[in-house]
C-alpha cells in the first residue's frame, strides 16, 4: 500500500469506500437499465410469437386475418371453465365478422392436479382445435394428452375432438369408450383423458350458454 | 498474454487438480438439484461456463479499481447483474436455446463458484488468464456433472438422454434397460446425488492415489497429495 503524507481519518477513509461502492452500484444498475431496454422489443416479439405458434395450433390460419393478441376480451372467473381467476379469450375475426374465440379451461381433476387446456371454437360451436399447455400426468403414461409425447403420430390422441361440438356429439357420448362414450384412450391411463373430456365437454357448454357476449363483434356490447 | 505453460496449468486445475465439484465442493446446491438426468447436467454446466467467464473477465478487468475492503459486495453486484444480462440476450437473441438453458442461468446467481473463482482467481489475475480459468473451471463441471448426471438417470429410471429432444428436437433419449426396470428411485433424490458424489470424490482419490504410487514406485509410501495449497 501507498503511504501518504498525511494519514486518512477513519471518516474519510468510510466514506472514500462509500463513494466508491456507489460508483459500481450507479455503473452496473445503468448496465442492467441499458440491457433491459435493448433486449426488451425483441424479448416482447419472442412470447408474442410463441404465443402466436400456441393459437395457431387451436386455430386454422385461413380463419381470420386481424391481429388476434390485440383482439382479446377478458373473461370472467367461471366455475364451468374450471378457471377461478380471469382469462383472457382471443377473437379471430375475418372481415370484422367475429369466426372463432381461442380460450383457455382447466380440468380440474387429472390424475395428478390440474390440466390446463388452449380451446379454438368457431362461431357455429366447432371445436377447431385442443392443446394441453400444462399438465403433470404421469410421464409416459398419462402424458399422451400432449401430441408431442403421443406415440401415435398421425393421429395423435388429442386430435379426436377436432370438428365436434354440442350438435353432433350426444351429451352420454362425452366419454371414453370405457365408459360407453365414443373417446378412444389408452388402457392404464384413463383417468387423464377423463379429464380432459369431461373439460372439453363443460367448455363447450359454457360457449353454448354465453354465445351471444362471447361472440359479440364489439368487447362494449357483453356488458 | 499467456504463456503455454500456464495455459496447461490453469487448465488441468480447472478440470482435475482444483474440480469444482470433485475437490473444491462448491456450488453443491443447484448442482444436486438438477442433475437428475445428463441433459440437464451438461445443460447448467454451459450457462456456468458461460457466466463464469464473463464475470471473471470483467472482475480482472476492474480488480485494480475495488478497494479490498468491498470487494465481496461488488463483486456480487457485478456476478449478478452479469447474470442478469446474460439472461436477457440469451432471451432476446437466442430464443430458442433460451427456452432451454432459461431455467439454469436465474439457478446460476445462487452458485458459490462463480464468487469463488472470482475471489480467488480473477482479482489476483489478468482477464485472459482469468477468462480461461473461468472456462475450465465450468469445464470441470461439466464432465462431472454429466457423468453424475448419466449414472443418475441410468441407475433411476434406465435411459439416457432423457430431455434430449428439447434441446434437438427429433432426437430421442435412449432406453438402455429393459422397459420394464422398476426403477430406483433413490438415485434421483437428493441423498442419492449426496452418494453418487461421494462414489466420484472416492473414485478420483483412489486414481490420484493410484498415479502416486506408480510413480514412487512399488513399497514405498506415496507423496501426500498437495492439492489442497491453493483451495479457496
Amino acid at each position: 500500500m501507498r503511504l501518504s503524507i498525511k494519514q486518512p481519518s477513519a471518516a474519510g477513509m468510510a466514506l472514500r469506500t462509500a463513494v466508491i461502492l456507489l460508483i459500481f452500484v450507479v455503473a452496473f444498475t445503468s448496465l442492467l437499465a441499458a440491457a433491459f431496454l435493448w433486449t426488451r422489443p425483441a424479448i416482447e416479439a419472442a412470447a408474442a410469437e410463441e404465443k402466436m405458434k400456441l393459437i395457431g395450433e387451436v386455430l386454422p390460419r385461413d380463419l381470420y386475418d386481424n391481429d388476434l393478441l390485440k383482439d382479446s376480451r377478458q373473461l370472467a372467473p367461471s366455475a364451468v371453465l374450471g378457471l377461478d381467476e380471469a382469462s383472457t379469450a382471443y377473437l379471430a375475426r375475418k372481415g370484422g365478422e367475429v369466426t372463432a374465440l381461442v380460450f383457455e379451461a382447466v380440468a380440474p381433476d387429472g390424475y395428478s392436479g390440474k390440466i390446463r387446456l388452449l380451446l379454438g371454437v368457431s362461431a357455429d360451436g366447432t371445436l377447431l382445435g385442443v392443446r394441453v399447455i400444462q399438465h403433470k400426468e404421469t410421464p409416459g403414461l398419462g402424458d399422451y394428452i400432449e401430441p408431442k409425447k403421443d406415440r401415435n403420430k398421425e393421429r395423435p390422441w388429442i386430435r379426436q375432438f377436432d370438428g365436434l361440438s354440442l350438435a353432433a356429439v350426444a351429451d352420454r357420448d362425452w366419454r371414453v369408450r370405457k365408459d360407453g362414450g365414443r373417446f378412444d384412450s389408452v388402457a392404464g391411463a384413463t383417468v387423464t383423458p377423463r379429464a380432459v373430456i369431461k373439460a372439453v365437454h363443460k367448455a363447450l357448454q359454457y360457449v353454448a350458454a354465453n354465445h351471444r357476449q362471447l361472440f359479440a363483434s364489439r368487447a362494449g356490447e357483453e356488458k | 498474454m499467456i504463456s503455454r505453460e500456464e495455459f496447461g496449468q490453469i487448465r488441468a486445475n480447472g478440470i482435475w487438480h482444483q474440480n469444482s465439484s470433485l475437490i473444491q465442493l462448491l456450488g453443491l446446491c443447484p448442482l444436486l438439484a438438477v442433475t437428475t438426468n445428463l441433459v440437464n447436467g451438461v445443460m447448467l454446466s454451459l450457462a456456468t461456463i458461460i457466466v463464469m467467464a464473463v464475470a471473471n473477465v470483467a472482475v480482472a478487468s476492474l480488480r485494480n479499481l475495488i478497494p479490498h475492503e468491498i470487494r465481496i459486495p461488488v463483486f456480487i453486484l457485478i456476478v449478478a447483474a452479469l447474470v442478469t444480462v446474460v439472461d436477457l440476450v440469451f432471451n432476446a437473441k437466442f430464443h430458442e436455446l433460451y427456452l432451454v438453458l432459461g431455467i439454469f442461468i436465474p439457478l446460476i446467481v445462487t452458485n458459490c463458484i462463480v464468487l469463488a473463482r472470482v475471489e480467488a482467481f480473477a482479482n489476483k489475475n489478468p482477464p485472459l488468464q482469468s477468462l480461461v480459468d473461468g472456462v475450465f473451471m465450468g469445464v470441470g463441471m461439466l464432465w462431472t456433472l454429466a457423468l453424475l448426471g448419466g449414472l443418475r438417470e441410468l441407475i433411476g429410471g434406465g435411459t439416457l438422454f432423457a430431455g434430449i429432444d428439447m434441446v434437438f428436437p427429433g432426437l430421442q433419449p435412449l432406453q438402455l434397460l429393459p422397459a420394464d426396470y422398476p426403477g430406483f428411485l433413490l438415485t434421483l433424490l437428493p441423498p442419492g446425488a449426496f452418494i453418487l458424489l461421494g462414489c466420484l470424490i472416492a473414485w478420483k482419490n483412489w486414481v490420484e492415489a493410484r498415479v502416486a504410487a506408480r510413480q514412487t514406485g512399488p513399497g514405498q509410501h506415496p507423496a501426500a497429495p498437495t492439492v489442497l495449497a491453493d483451495r479457496v
